[in-house]
């Protein structure tokens, strides 16, 4: 008797089975990952609403490829050799078409060879890690890496703010401050702009004035300013004390309500890149945020609005392809150019998107949005 | 060489060499007393510059912001600073005090990290930084083309006259004959009638409390607070008190303004090398001067 119901649960099992992988060619299958739970937990259930937000749209439209999309989301945890579990699950058992994930560097390099050698594309919302994408041909992200908004800031600089000489601060023993003045250097010169001072300082010092000394002695009409919050408030307070009165410029690593408690009015006349912001004035991000808010009550973080991006990228690289193969998919992406969220997208030989960023300016004591550069 | 040595790099050297300065006079101090190398004297300056802080909020709240409340929060942050020190005397050195030197050491290295950990787990202060208030409204001045605040007079001036008025203590008083007794030989002292451990604990008194004002002004000059900002510059004044000689406080005095100035001069030069520069001519005056460049002749350094 006992056997006999075994066979019978097998029997359903397997036609159950049968079934599901009947009912693949009636739906796409689309992949997510992100860590809703652990230490990053935030960063997965915003990327999470943001892929589930997009796929909804896009099925409400009819889906792809004339299906429906189903999405397959899974939860890495945070962790690495939880991410590479997720990702074979996704691809071996669920046998997703495209993946849209995940949010940590660390996780998503221990994805990224699974899908790259089972030839299923995938993109990542907000990785900055370089080596991300150097994985391979079918690895992509939606975010820009950091020292891009270096050559953000210099354009911003250079054509906004018109200024023509400018200078450089940055931590020597960090390399995300570093690689953005580095960049900023580069596109500057590149614009014909002159750089009068390209100064380090030493991590942890509360000291700048020796190097903002000799910077200010050239007169610049810009100062680049590539550190976090913490320096940058001391940075800019010690700037205006020795008599510089122009802007300052700098990244995302000015993004913290500290800047403003300590470096008071010495940072206004200040202005920083960063992904996004929901006070942009753009129709795709106000109606985003509205949405947004509809569906979840809550303001839109930049991880969710580059893993809607990121979704809406993938899903329009799929359509592009007219098919749910590998290779087709990684080709369309190739050529994406697209209207989204966090600006206009394209991608560079090393598949880093080509997109524009938002400058937000200090302005008494509040983060403002101030414009969007296109690189 | 016009962007590097000029009036306001000399300015900005002789600025942070204050502080160093008075840092640094507290390393010397307890070294010419105990012959102990008090590594958690740059957590006493981090204390002195929280005891400000709070100091502020509390008295700013029915005082306003004038002298006498800048003079009452410089007279808390001192306090802060000597209480701490005698703290650490009384429970961590004195127990060590006739116990092998590398105990002692050790224990000011234990006593560092008490320290820093400790305020950074306290909810009160907790790790992260905090904004330094303004207590004297800054005022600008240009002077011989350099820019010049109200600030580097304060802490320039504050830094003068705490180092006048030791130099009185130690020369002229009861006490500070007492203390160069002390640092001359503890027993003969002993057998004068000089009760040693009070004059110990009168020295961490000054040192400490010499580091809280030392504390205030930098709260001032650099204003962001966190529980590990005495690691760094406690570290360059201890080494501004050997380059002077240590044990010798003409010497911690001259070797924090050469630390001060060499720094910014070498930050100014080449930032990237930066304050590699200034070790670099340490290790070269020491070479040419092993005990410092006042430093008297001892055998027995740690």
């Amino acid at each position: 008797m006992k056997l006999f119901a075994m066979v019978v649960v097998l029997a359903v099992l397997f036609t159950g089975a049968t079934l599901v992988s009947c009912g693949g060619s009636t739906e796409f299958k689309l992949g997510g990952v992100g860590p809703v739970t652990g230490e990053a937990a935030t960063f997965g259930v915003s990327t999470k609403q943001g892929i589930e937000m997009a796929v909804a749209e896009w099925n409400a439209k009819g889906g792809v490829l004339g299906k429906q999309i189903k999405l397959y989301f899974a939860d890495d945890k945070g962790d690495p050799a939880e991410g590479a579990t997720v990702y074979t699950k996704l691809i071996q058992q669920d046998k997703v078409s495209a993946i849209v994930g995940t949010v940590m560097s660390k996780v998503t390099l221990a994805g990224a060879p699974i899908a790259q050698s089972s030839k299923v594309p995938m993109i990542s919302p907000t990785s900055t890690n370089e080596k991300v994408t150097q994985v391979g041909d079918f690895i992509y992200r939606a975010c820009f890496i950091d020292p891009f908004q270096g050559t953000v800031g210099a354009m911003f600089a250079f054509n906004d703010l018109k200024a023509k000489k400018a200078a450089c601060i940055f931590d020597v023993g960090n390399d995300y401050t570093k690689g953005l003045s580095e960049a900023f250097k580069a596109k500057w010169e590149a614009l014909g702009g002159q750089l009068v001072g390209y100064e380090a300082h030493a991590t942890g010092t509360t000291d700048f004035k020796a190097q903002l000394t000799k910077i200010i002695q050239q007169k610049p009409d810009v100062l680049y300013v590539s550190d976090y919050y913490n320096d940058v408030a001391l940075i800019a307070k010690q700037a205006r004390e020795l008599g510089y009165k122009g802007p300052l410029v700098g990244g995302d690593g000015w993004d913290s309500p500290e800047l403003v408690k300590i470096g008071g009015a010495a940072v206004e006349n200040g202005f920083f890149t960063n992904h996004y912001s929901p006070a942009d004035i753009r129709p795709i991000v106000q109606d985003f945020v509205k949405k947004f808010k509809d569906k979840y009550n809550a303001e839109p973080d930049a991880l969710a609005a580059l893993a809607y991006d990121a979704t809406y990228i993938m899903l329009n690289a799929v359509k592009t392809a007219g098919k749910a193969d590998g290779s087709a998919i990684r080709d369309a992406l190739a050529k994406t150019d697209l209207g989204v969220v966090s600006g206009q997208v394209k991608f560079d030989a090393n598949r880093n998107p080509i997109k524009s960023a938002v400058i937000i300016e200090i302005k008494g004591g509040k983060q403002v949005y101030k414009t969007t550069v296109n690189p | 060489m016009g962007s590097i040595i000029n009036a306001q790099q000399i300015v900005n050297g002789l600025q942070l060499g204050s502080i160093y300065a008075l840092i640094a006079l507290g390393y010397t101090m307890v070294y010419g007393i105990v012959r102990l190398i008090n590594f958690a004297h740059g957590d006493f300056y981090m204390l002195g510059a929280y005891a400000a802080y709070g100091a502020f909020f509390v008295f700013n709240s029915f005082m306003p912001i004038s002298g006498p409340l800048a003079f009452i929060v410089l007279v808390i942050a001192m306090g802060g600073g000597g209480a701490i020190a005698l703290l650490a005397n009384r429970f961590a050195y004195k127990p060590l005090r006739y116990k092998p030197k590398l105990s002692s050491l050790v224990t000011a290295i234990g006593v560092s990290m008490f320290l820093e950990y400790f305020f950074s787990a306290l909810p009160v202060i907790g790790p992260s930084p905090r904004g330094f208030p303004e207590i004297i409204p800054k005022q600008m001045y240009t002077f011989l083309g350099a820019e010049i605040s109200n600030y580097v007079v304060i802490d320039i001036a504050v830094a003068a006259i705490l180092m006048i008025s030791l130099t009185f203590l130690i020369q002229r008083t009861a006490l500070g004959r007492a203390m160069r007794a002390v640092s001359q030989d503890k027993d003969a002292a002993k057998l004068m009638g000089i009760d040693v451990e009070r004059i110990i604990s009168w020295t961490f008194l000054i040192g400490g409390a010499f580091a809280g004002a030392a504390g205030l002004l930098a709260g001032m000059t650099y204003p962001r607070i966190q529980p590990y900002m005495g690691i760094l510059p406690g570290l360059k004044a201890f080494i501004a008190a050997v380059l002077g000689g240590i044990g010798n406080v003409p010497g911690a005095v001259l070797g924090a303004y050469i630390m001060g100035l060499a720094e910014t001069f070498a930050n100014a030069y080449n930032s990237l090398l930066g304050e590699g520069i200034a070790f670099v001519i340490l290790i070269l005056v020491l070479l040419v001067r092993p005990t410092g460049i006042l430093g008297e002749k001892v055998a027995d350094k740690i």
